[in-house]
């Protein structure tokens, strides 16, 4: 399995760069894998849709539907992609340290 | 970059057609399967690998595991045989392969695809090719031809295009399933299928949602339709004793934007009144089984029978979704059937015996929903959808798999004012793909599936410049997730929407509040002007 290391830590990874193991992730580990998403500064606004992603997927073990992240976190599709140039359900899902979802999406 | 990709190499390429070394790069492949999720599914050689490694950890006896896997096979699937023998290479499949059309590589041609495998099968299972070898057409199966296998089986799409213009009738799609079929036999298989497949074998649906968080989402979108109509619309889940048991693709209910078709069929069924529900158990209408094996298919298929069994209903009613309907029509009535605790399908509303449905007791919304329309049991204000100018890919399973043709379009005639069709050679039975189907529809895989949807694209082009279309209406949840990354590479401003969302907008519900926004929340704008 590939690891993603950046100073001194070092992450075992999905061949997309996904967090395979979600329970490690703390505030650090987005920092850490927000280079790979090209962003350059975490936000206010970032840090509401990484945090509303990562408790949902506490609670229910999935990432939000689209549609309810856009509607809770006031942000309109097209401006988490604003955020997140690879989209919610990969950059956004990949900061919160949530597997990869697949299937017909 | 379009220009890239349209500079596509039509020379002839150097060497021998039967020489297998394929180049493997991030672009035109899918990533293997993780090991966890071919353990989970209790299948063969799980390990840590990747196609571009030179190495692939094949079993030792990995040929005579092949070997014996086709014998078996040619055994039990007449298809299959009939297939191996009966190609007399006339070309007429040749160039009706998107991805042929879209990479110029040859051996997607699907009579050269398909011969990958009948080499193989001459050498082993004729006298004519274990004499003369070479001489007619036979090769040797070695690592090589494995690699060979995966690289063209998984760049098919399993649409069946080529199908339609073979004069033999030959089945290409299922030269491709026999192909992965025996891959798989191997541990030689891609995580975009066999992620699902164990979410689903886990779960119920591709998506791994449980059921706390399908209820959730089932929640959050009734309230959502709540919000648009002003109407209290609930949705059963899990319900013992309604009518009618409806499945939908799992990404109706996660991903955008398949969400507001899920939006539409709330409303319809709200405005109908129909008895039914949905299950967190059989929350899938989608099977990525069927882009494995049979034997994976049938287990996943398994839940939509015992589910409707459980919850006592009596017929199935199923969303949008492509390959589900490949599968319900095509084997489950023989693979986990006969369905005979349930009842031959009758419409509650019109009367309507779905007598096509008879055997497997499964009907298709859009046969549902058109019959409502036919009889005059729905109010639509097709203006709501002007702002829309609406194409319709027929997506390849329900068109080609089912025959479901005119129904769609009659939904959409009647729900929007412009509609225009695409070229004819495009549409209906020859269709052309979206690129990404049966379990290609992933990332790593994106330049193959902008070359497989080129022909698609032209298309949309096409009436995109003649007639100004800015919507791709279309009935599958792998369409509604790939199509819009295709769109916005080969056709900027071309959204892509579900046929029940655009049925939504125009619905006029009983003691409904003004409407002011569509299904995507984007205010209703009225070309009343220039239309009346």
């Amino acid at each position: 399995m590939p690891l993603f290391e950046v100073e001194g830590r070092s992450y075992e990874v999905d061949e997309d760069g996904f967090l395979q193991e979600p329970e490690r992730w703390n505030r650090e580990v987005a920092k850490d894998f927000a280079a790979t998403e090209a962003i350059a500064d975490l936000t206010e606004e970032h840090w509401k849709i990484i945090h509303y992603i990562r408790n949902y997927y506490l609670e229910f073990g999935i990432a939000p539907m689209i549609r309810k992240l856009c509607k809770e976190t006031g942000h309109k599709l097209n401006e988490i992609y604003k955020l997140f140039p690879s989209g919610p359900a990969k950059g956004a899902c990949k900061l919160a340290g949530l597997p990869k979802p697949t299937g017909c999406v | 970059m379009p220009d890239k990709l349209l500079a596509i190499e039509q020379k002839r390429p150097e060497g021998d057609w039967r020489d297998a070394k394929v180049e493997f790069r991030k672009g035109t492949i899918c990533y293997s399967a993780a090991p966890k999720n071919i353990t989970y599914l209790s299948l063969p050689n799980p390990r840590e690998w990747q196609p571009f490694d030179a190495d692939w950890k094949l079993p030792p006896n990995w040929k005579e595991i092949i070997l014996k896997g086709m014998k078996e096979r040619l055994r039990k699937y007449r298809s299959f045989r009939l297939f191996m023998e009966i190609c007399v290479r006339c070309g007429a499949c040749a160039d009706k392969c998107h991805f042929y059309v879209g990479s110029g590589d040859p051996k997607n041609m699907p009579v050269l695809r398909a011969e990958l495998m009948r080499s193989v099968y001459r050498r082993y299972f004729t006298l004519t090719g274990r004499l003369f070898r070479a001489l007619v057409g036979a090769r040797e199966l070695t690592e090589d031809v494995i690699k060979e296998w995966f690289y063209y089986f998984y760049q098919c799409t399993e649409c069946r295009r080529c199908s339609v213009f073979c004069p033999y009738g030959i089945d290409t799609a299922e030269i491709t399933m026999m192909g992965r079929e025996l891959l798989d036999l191997i541990g030689c298989n891609i995580n975009w299928v066999m992620e699902p497949a164990a979410n689903c074998f886990r779960t119920g649906n591709h998506l791994g949602v449980q059921p706390h968080a399908f209820q959730d989402s089932i929640q959050f979108a009734a309230d959502e339709a709540k919000e648009i109509t002003g109407l209290p619309i609930e949705v059963p889940i899990n319900r013992k004793g309604a009518e009618i048991l409806f499945v939908m693709p799992s990404a109706d209910y996660f991903g955008t934007p398949h969400y507001y078709t899920l939006l539409g069929y709330l409303m319809l069924f709200h405005e109908i009144g129909l008895d039914y529900t949905v299950s967190a158990f059989a929350s899938e209408g989608g099977n990525f089984g069927l882009f494995s094996s049979h034997e994976l298919m049938k287990r996943l298929n398994a839940k939509i029978y015992e589910e409707a069994k459980r919850l006592r209903v009596k017929w199935i009613l199923g969303g949008e979704c492509g390959h589900m309907w490949r599968v319900f029509h095509q084997y489950m009535d023989t693979m986990n059937g006969p369905a005979d605790f349930l009842e031959p399908p009758v419409s509650p509303i019109t009367g309507t015996h779905f007598e096509n449905a008879r055997s497997t007791r499964a009907v298709h919304i859009c046969e549902f929903t058109a019959d409502l329309i036919h009889h005059g049991k729905l109010r639509l204000d097709p203006r709501r959808n002007d702002r829309w100018n609406v194409t319709y890919h027929d997506s390849c399973n329900p068109s080609r798999a089912m025959g479901l043709l005119e129904e769609p379009r009659y939904i959409l005639k009647n729900a929007c004012r412009n509609f225009h069709e695409m070229p004819e050679n495009t549409i209906r039975e020859q269709t052309f793909c979206c690129g990404s189907g049966a379990g290609l529809g992933t990332d790593e895989n994106l330049e193959m599936r902008l070359r497989g949807g080129f022909p698609r694209a032209n298309a949309v082009k096409h009436v995109r410049e003649k007639h100004g279309v800015n919507l791709l209406a279309c009935i599958c949840a792998i369409d509604k997730a790939t199509l819009p990354t295709l769109m916005e590479y080969w056709v900027p401003g071309v959204e892509v929407a579900g046929v029940h969302e655009l049925l939504g907008n125009a619905l006029v519900m009983t003691g409904e509040k003004e409407r002011t926004t569509d299904l995507r929340g984007e205010p209703l704008v009225r070309e009343e002007a220039t239309r009346e």
